[in-house]
């Protein structure tokens, strides 16, 4: 499914692309159109676009953050996602997105939403109980510090923003055997959705945040021979 | 089926680390579902009703992750819970809270069965890591 809609898709957005950022040409086209057919009242010239029209297209074709997506284009609301049926009776009925994270801290990737602040200044207080909403979290704090071969500042694990969220049952020991340097980690792995890749990528912040792992400089690092 | 990541010893090439990200990173892009929509499709269609689409970023905003996948018992992989309509009408699954009490009931089909047909299940949204949460 996603192979097919894909491509497609990107063949429509990029077809309505052309379509907007060519519009001298577009009227060109209709005019040239309008023109044929008064050719034997009136012989103007064939219009030609102007300089300023040539150079807003190149400009239109060759623009900055051509590949980034457009911060419009975040959190689309459920009848544009892709995936909701906008013709069923239910879709008008959801909360876009956009709605719900309006008051919460914001972050660069994933659904744009920073969880871990929204957490902490109380933007979100998710139950920690079914039903009763004044259970309170056992927050264990602890850091694991993980060193890192090569270039790449040290992982630094932090269990107090994880057992905020989740139950040490959630990780121990299904995804980590519960003893430091009992786990082989790499980032092979997360990429392939093991190890922290079971919810980073997937729920939790992207593997494209880097730092927010990688967040212990090396003592030793860039010290010359 | 050959699978480049396996056997990747401790010293993969930044080369290897590189592509593997781009390939990953890059199709993100193009998703437009909500980052953490999970599909639910393995019977809904076949039984003629729409795929089900459960958004997981709205319930986080209610619930920490410990109430479903601890207390509740949801198993913490796309697919792995074997969730039917009948089961839900017993008062497992979705069927814990959406009850009448702490959600609304069972009867707005519409809300849940909200998908475009042909959906498969799945997590959807620019999921930037690869395969099903794997443990
Ligand atoms: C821990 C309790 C809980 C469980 C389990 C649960 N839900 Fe919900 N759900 C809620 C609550 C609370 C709301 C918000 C209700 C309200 O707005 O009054 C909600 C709202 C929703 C919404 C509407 C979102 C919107 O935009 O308003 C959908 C769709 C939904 N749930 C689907 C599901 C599905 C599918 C499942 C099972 C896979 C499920 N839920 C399991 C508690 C739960
Ligand atoms: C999100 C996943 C996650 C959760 C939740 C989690 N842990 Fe851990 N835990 C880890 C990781 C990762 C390590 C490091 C393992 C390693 O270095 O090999 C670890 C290590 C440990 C260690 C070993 C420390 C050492 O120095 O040897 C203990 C003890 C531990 N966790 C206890 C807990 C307890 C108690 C809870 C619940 C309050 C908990 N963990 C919740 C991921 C988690
Ligand atoms: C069971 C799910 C789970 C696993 C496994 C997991 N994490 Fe997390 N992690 C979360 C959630 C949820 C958050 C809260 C932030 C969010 O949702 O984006 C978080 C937050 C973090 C943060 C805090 C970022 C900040 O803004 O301060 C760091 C750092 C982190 N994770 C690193 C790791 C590392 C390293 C591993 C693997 C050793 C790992 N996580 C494994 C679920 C997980
Ligand atoms: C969710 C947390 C997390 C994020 C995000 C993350 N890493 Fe890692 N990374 C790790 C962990 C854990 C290890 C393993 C450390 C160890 O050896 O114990 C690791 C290891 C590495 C290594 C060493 C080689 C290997 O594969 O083990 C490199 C290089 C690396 N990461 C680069 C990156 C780059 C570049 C990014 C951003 C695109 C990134 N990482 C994002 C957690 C993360
Ligand atoms: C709280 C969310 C929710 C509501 C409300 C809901 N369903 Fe479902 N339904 C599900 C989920 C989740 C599945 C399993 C999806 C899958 O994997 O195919 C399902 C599956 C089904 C199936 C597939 C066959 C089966 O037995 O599993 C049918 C038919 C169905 N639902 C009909 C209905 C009808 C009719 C209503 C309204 C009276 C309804 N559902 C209301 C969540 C819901
Ligand atoms: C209201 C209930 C609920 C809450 C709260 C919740 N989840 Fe989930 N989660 C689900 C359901 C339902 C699924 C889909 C299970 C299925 O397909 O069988 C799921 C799926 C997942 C998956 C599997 C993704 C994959 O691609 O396989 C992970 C990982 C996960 N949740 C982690 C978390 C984390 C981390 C949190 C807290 C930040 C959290 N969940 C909060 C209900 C919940």
């Amino acid at each position: 499914m996603r192979t097919v809609t894909i491509p497609f898709l990107f063949a429509v957005t990029l077809l309505a692309v052309t379509l907007c950022v060519t519009p001298s040409q577009t009227q060109a086209a209709a005019a040239g159109v309008g023109a044929d057919a008064k050719a034997t009242e009136a012989s103007q010239p064939p219009p030609v676009a102007t300089p300023e029209q040539a150079a807003t297209k190149a400009k239109g074709a060759n623009t900055f953050n051509r590949l980034m997506k457009p911060k419009s284009e975040r959190n689309p609301a459920q009848a544009a996602d892709g995936i909701h049926d906008p013709d069923n009776p239910g879709t008008p009925q959801l909360q876009p997105p956009k709605e719900a994270f309006s008051s919460l801290a914001t972050s660069n990737a994933g659904n744009y939403i920073n969880w871990v602040q929204s957490l902490k200044t109380n933007a979100v207080s998710p139950r920690y109980d079914r039903l009763d909403p004044n259970a309170e979290a056992l927050i264990l704090d602890l850091d694991i510090v993980r060193e890192v071969k090569g270039s790449m500042p040290d992982v630094v694990y932090p269990h107090d923003r994880h057992t905020a969220w989740l139950d040490c049952s959630n990780c121990h020991p299904d995804i980590f055997i519960p003893e430091k340097g009992k786990n082989t980690i790499s980032m092979a792995q997360i990429l392939m959705g093991q190890k922290c890749g079971v919810c980073h990528g997937k729920v939790a912040f992207p593997v494209s945040e880097c730092r927010l792992c990688h967040s212990k400089p090396k003592a030793t690092a860039a010290k010359p021979k | 089926m050959f699978n480049p990541l396996q056997n990747t010893n401790r010293r993969i090439s930044p080369s290897v680390l590189f592509l593997v990200a781009v390939t990953f990173l890059l199709p993100a892009s193009s998703g437009m579902a909500e980052y953490a929509d999970v599909v639910l499709n393995r019977h809904a269609e076949a039984e003629g009703v729409r795929p089900v689409i459960y958004p997981h970023w709205f319930h986080r905003i209610r619930f920490r992750c410990k109430v479903c996948h601890h207390e509740l018992g949801f198993e913490m992989k796309v697919g792995a819970n074997d969730i039917t309509m009948a089961a839900i009408l017993d008062g497992k699954f979705c069927g814990m809270c959406h009850n009448e009490e702490t959600a609304w009931g069972l009867e707005h089909c519409h809300r849940c069965h909200s998908g475009l047909p042909g959906l498969k299940t799945g997590i959807r949204g620019g999921d930037k890591a690869g395969g099903p949460g794997d443990y």
